[in-house]
């Protein structure tokens, strides 16, 4: 359990982090929302993953911690403010700058190139 | 009073309710009132709370009466609360000098400044690392919305950055907090500082990964030398009465390093004693070096004042990475007094401004300011204070930092970067000063038909200005302070026993 839950962590590190190298703004929200999936699992194992466990104590013959769960509840309820603010700010970003690029000198030449190879 | 320790996160977030609400949310003239009158009484319970502390030592209280290291404790001690008033001083200069019109521009300025106060004082004096992360969402959340406030498109940008960046060090906070849980059990900053020690194995480098992590979050944070990218552009787009409040913001990530490296990396702590301090000595030297730098090729004075942030948080990383009392008490004053002088030169650097017409803050050849007497004398205070020529706090601050490092072997690398840095940021700051105010087409002096500042702006740059001034006439006292804040916080014997139930 250990290995698939660990793989699946860096999984989704890894699109979370490639997809904010994108540097378009609507990737990078995916990005975000990866990563933050991605924390929200890494927070929850640092309590040990333990199956049958109950986090009251006494409902069951060993416990498990109960303080990652609320943390876990904590970065949720935090992540998911970011991201609506994040989606906001890129539709208004959209709307302001025309286009979704997030640097300024790599937008031109990015879309020159893209468009001359195609 | 038990719960006074809380009373600087409640109040402001009060206010910024009470902000929100009818007679204040309609009504522009009764909300600037009551916004200036909120932020006068936060910095009221913030010297009262310094007074307490300095009575009775050490205080912390237990948020619910949930007894640490099981609930969360906020942990008011010297540091933590001259840092507290330090923000709602400013947060007040800032808030007086927006209700001259700058409030108007967009919504909800005044609730947000708040908010911003909450966040900045939560994290000034929470004593458990995931509260100090909610603290930074706070701050951050206000933050991204006062960076937007009366924006045009180059700022629509700079927030991007600035957004996208913190979201992805927030992640990276998370991952350090649940490494440090994963292997030390617990988040109380006190309770994990005597866990470390008994570490053992495998988890001794489990625990410097989270550790290194963290200080990877703090110099995003800080603007410490690779990660310093986002500060510029950003402090330069924002509003300016909203920049000179964000220079505030650095100090907080300096802050959480101060905290973090001194109780859980502590010299004594065994395998993880100094963690990360040859990264933070070169990195903050590395910092001052290329703030110089930009300090130097600065095309406008906004972004030159953004420069001179991102030096004087090199200088302090360096100072903290030290691990020494005297250190630790030169950065505490240098923190002090860096911050204000850099909010009034953000403000000088906006009436100025506005007083040059299509010219604007650029360092270039323009139409002379209309009023070169008061924004010219405060500049020059000001300019004279950031560079630490003598009369001013600067160069007493500068002397300390200077006393501090000559005790280590490493001053042989300190004084020279730090000394050339002051002399190019000198040269920087004169160029920019002479030619804003001195070169200038005399033809055009007649025809300046800008609006004078406004005197509730002078008043409150002012302020900012002559604190200087009082950090250097009450030098003695203000010196003792920092050094008994240092002495507090590099004994982490006594704040274990006031926190208690460890």
């Amino acid at each position: 359990m250990e290995l698939l839950y660990s793989i699946c962590v860096g999984v989704l590190v890894a699109c979370g982090v490639f997809l904010i190298l994108r540097a378009r703004s609507f990737p990078i929200v995916l990005g975000l929302t990866m990563l933050s999936y991605a924390v929200n699992l890494f927070l929850f194992a640092s309590g040990r993953l333990s199956i049958n466990q109950a986090v009251i104590l006494g409902a069951s013959p060993q416990h498990a911690d109960p303080l990652p769960q609320a943390l876990v509840l904590t970065a949720i309820v935090i992540g998911f403010a970011m991201t609506a603010f994040s989606v906001i700010l890129a539709i208004r970003a959209r709307a302001d700058l025309g286009n979704d690029f997030v640097n300024v000198q790599g937008s031109n030449s990015t879309v020159k190139k893209a468009g001359s190879k195609k | 009073m038990q719960h006074l320790v809380a009373f600087p996160i409640l109040f402001p977030l009060l206010s910024a309710l009470l902000l929100l609400l009818p007679p204040c949310g309609k009504n522009l003239k009764i909300r600037r009132f009551a916004s200036v009158s909120f932020a006068f009484i936060t910095l009221l319970i913030n010297i009262y709370l310094i007074n307490e502390v300095l009575q009775n030592g050490i205080t912390s209280y237990a948020i619910g009466n949930w007894q640490a290291p099981f609930g969360i404790v906020l942990t008011a001690d010297l540091l933590a609360v001259s840092l507290t008033t330090l923000v709602s001083l400013l947060t007040l200069c800032c808030v007086l000098y927006s209700c001259a019109g700058d409030d108007a521009r967009g919504n909800f300025f005044h609730p947000l400044v708040h908010f911003l106060l909450m966040g900045v004082s939560g994290a000034f004096l929470t004593g458990d690392l995931f509260n100090l992360f909610v603290f930074f969402e706070v701050l951050l959340i206000a933050s991204y919305s006062l960076l937007m406030h009366a924006g045009d498109k180059h700022n629509t940008r700079a927030a991007l950055h600035y957004v996208v960046i913190n979201l992805v060090g927030s992640a990276v906070f998370l991952i350090a907090l649940g490494t440090l849980y994963g292997v030390i059990g617990s988040l109380n900053i006190v309770d994990m500082a005597a866990r470390i020690p008994k570490l053992t194995g495998d988890d001794i480098f489990i625990a410097k990964v989270g550790g290194s992590l963290l200080f990877i979050v703090f110099a995003l944070k800080a603007a410490l030398m690779p990660l310093h990218l986002w500060l510029p552009n950003t402090y330069a787009t924002a509003m300016p009465v909203i920049a000179a409040l964000f220079a505030v913001m650095t100090k907080v990530g300096i802050y959480s390093t101060i905290r973090v490296y001194n109780l859980l990396f502590a010299p004594e702590n065994g395998a993880l004693a100094s963690l990360g301090q040859n990264w933070l000595w070169y990195g903050g030297l590395a910092t001052i070096a290329i703030g110089t730098f930009g300090v130097l090729a600065s095309q406008d004075m906004r972004k030159l004042i953004a420069n001179l942030v991102i030096v004087s948080a090199g200088t302090l990383t360096a100072l903290i990475s030290l691990q020494q009392p005297q250190a630790t008490a030169a950065a505490l004053y240098y923190l002090l007094h860096s911050t204000l002088v850099c909010a009034a030169l953000f403000l000088f650097a906006d009436l100025i401004a506005r007083q040059r017409g299509k010219v604007a803050d650029r360092i270039t050849t323009g139409r002379p300011v209309k009023q070169g007497f008061v924004l010219g004398f405060g500049f020059f205070l000001a300019a004279l204070t950031v560079i630490g020529m003598p009369p001013l706090s600067g160069f007493i601050g500068k002397i300390w930092i200077l006393k501090a490092t000559f005790q280590q072997a490493e001053y042989m690398v300190f004084w020279p970067v730090y000394l050339i840095s002051s002399l190019l940021i000198l040269v920087a700051v004169t160029r920019a000063g002479s030619i804003v105010f001195w070169q200038n087409n005399p033809i055009d002096a007649d025809k300046n038909d800008t609006q004078p500042a406004h005197p509730m702006q002078i008043l409150a740059t002012y302020i900012l200005v002559f604190v200087s001034p009082l950090l250097v006439i009450f030098a003695k006292p203000i010196t003792d302070f920092c050094l008994q804040a240092a002495m507090q916080l590099h004994q982490v014997s006594a704040l274990t026993q006031t926190v208690g139930g460890l």
